[in-house]
């Protein structure tokens, strides 16, 4: 199933892989600093943009200061104890959540606040949620059809093929005439991602897209993520997947009480955190 | 009973003015109401207010105030409005839209938001998401009471009759007065037309919320 890619279907790669262009180690940072966003990040093109996003809860101060650039083809997790706000940051990528100060750009352009140019927005930047969120009343091909039919104008015939392209390609194109309900969440969720690639999106947000699912299933939709990955789509991953961030991920961000309090390269995330928060958190998920 | 076989076709055309006055206030109530409950959910805020104040003065508006409102104030305004059938509809189904609206934006809000976030996020605006997948996965919740609604109206029509429509009400009242010793078989004549719609309307509900049915 996954073995079956065919590159050209496929979102156009602008550019090499972004891990391709890490090739220098970066020096090691000072303790409890944060890395700046330097050197070989440079030379790619900057796709998200946050400058200093706040955002309130009521009096809970979820997103504080966020800074984050992510470049086209590179593959971001975010991760963090619950209540950290990552869920929150990964929303607001695509203004599902509003923001009380400071910006963000995609590819450039600043979040518009509502209507129609929103919408033509969020057609650009994929959403896989935890809870899959398929249309209950939509078939399966349906599902992946509707947002190129109906936000881009895509007619029909050539919707569904593009579709029936990308379920053989997250490997349940045998399911495409059935409903939602009828299929496992990980296939579900396969499906999910297949939906968000229909509409041929620049960057795709994924919520904690394995935390609903049954341990068996969870690889199944790694799987998928990690093809992904590797042919350069950019991605903002909120996972508490170690395996996924190893595999896949070019940078880790770890949030807690609405801070990046730490960013990294993957192995030297999960090896020698310099934070101590970041530390005892590792301590408490890795230990099973 | 012998009353009511011998008096059947002046109690059919009484029927037939209900049965129009239900169906034609209606289809303008759902249409209109489900317009009313989509303002009330929209993202503009003048929209969602006027929705609110439409809903909650006609739902706690008797009917009769509002017939009397269209046929006597009115006027005062420079709107005269010819008493008879077509006065009734326009009462009767702004009366009516403000029960569906409540009806299908209780629907609205039964739908997992996930749905509502999902088709935003895929690039659809207010309106695509609310049509295509918001409504659809709303109607099977929204038709039992709905049929509720409609059951009411069906009622409701005959206070039509004291604006001179000769409707059910207003037939049962000529077949009493021109017929004092049939005493209550005019009345019982009347509540079996009334059955003939309700009942039916029932059965409906129940027919069209299995169709709609779908595994979630």
């Amino acid at each position: 199933m996954l073995h079956t890619c065919n590159p050209d279907t496929w979102p156009v790669r602008v550019k090499p892989a972004y891990g391709a262009q890490m090739t220098e180690p970066e020096a090691p940072a000072p303790e409890g600093a944060v890395v700046p966003d330097v050197g070989v990040r440079d030379a790619v093109e900057p796709l998200v943009v946050l400058d200093r996003v706040n955002k309130h809860f009521g009096s809970l101060h979820v997103l504080q200061d966020i800074d984050l650039t992510v470049h086209r083809g590179e593959v971001v997790v975010v991760i963090g104890p619950s209540g950290s706000g990552k869920s929150t940051l990964c929303r607001t990528i695509n203004r599902l959540e509003t923001i009380d100060g400071g910006s963000i750009t995609v590819d450039g352009v600043p979040l518009p606040a509502e209507g129609k140019a929103l919408a033509r927005l969020r057609a650009d930047v994929g959403m896989v949620f935890q809870s899959f969120n398929l249309f209950a009343h939509k078939t399966v091909l349906e599902n992946v059809t509707l947002g190129p039919i109906k936000a881009k104008g895509v007619g029909r015939r050539e919707a569904e093929s593009h579709a029936m392209e990308l379920l053989d390609r997250v490997g349940v194109a045998d399911q495409a005439h059935k409903m939602p309900a009828q299929l496992s969440g990980g296939q579900q969720q396969r499906v999910a991602i297949a939906r968000a690639l229909a509409m041929r999106p620049k960057v795709i947000l994924f919520d904690e897209p394995t935390s609903a699912l049954d341990p068996e299933m969870i690889n199944e939709v790694l799987d998928v993520m990690v093809a992904l990955a590797k042919d350069g789509m950019t991605m903002v991953v909120v996972t508490h997947e170690m395996g996924f961030a190893r595999k896949a991920a070019h940078r880790v961000i770890f949030m807690d009480g609405g801070q990046i309090v730490e960013e990294a390269d993957p192995e030297t995330f999960f090896t020698a955190p310099r934070s101590e928060r970041a530390k005892d958190f590792l301590s408490k998920i890795l230990t099973h | 009973m012998g009353f009511i076989a011998e008096n059947l076709s002046t109690y059919v055309d009484g029927f037939l003015v209900t049965l129009r006055l239900t169906a034609v206030s209606g289809l303008l109530a759902l249409v209109w109401g489900t317009v009313i409950a989509a303002f009330r959910v929209s993202p503009l805020r003048p929209l969602r207010a006027f929705g609110t104040v439409w809903t909650e003065t006609l739902r706690n508006t008797p009917l009769t105030l509002v017939f009397f409102g269209m046929v006597f104030v009115a006027p005062q305004f420079g709107i005269i409005p010819p008493l008879g059938f077509w006065t009734a509809v326009i009462c009767l189904a702004t009366y009516t839209s403000a029960f569906v609206a409540e009806a299908v934006r209780s629907g609205i809000n039964g739908v997992n938001v996930g749905q509502a976030e999902a088709a935003r996020a895929i690039g659809l605006t207010f309106g695509q998401t609310l049509g295509n997948v918001i409504l659809p996965q709303a109607i099977r919740s929204v038709i039992p009471p709905l049929i509720n609604v409609l059951i009411a109206l069906t009622k409701n029509t005959s206070v039509a009759a004291g604006f001179a429509v000769v409707e059910l009400v207003a037939t049962g009242r000529r077949l009493g007065v021109g017929n004092a010793a049939a005493g209550a078989w005019v009345l019982v004549g009347v509540a079996i037309f009334y059955l003939v719609l309700t009942i039916p309307l029932g059965i409906l509900a129940a027919r069209i919320e299995r169709r709609v049915a779908f595994a979630r």
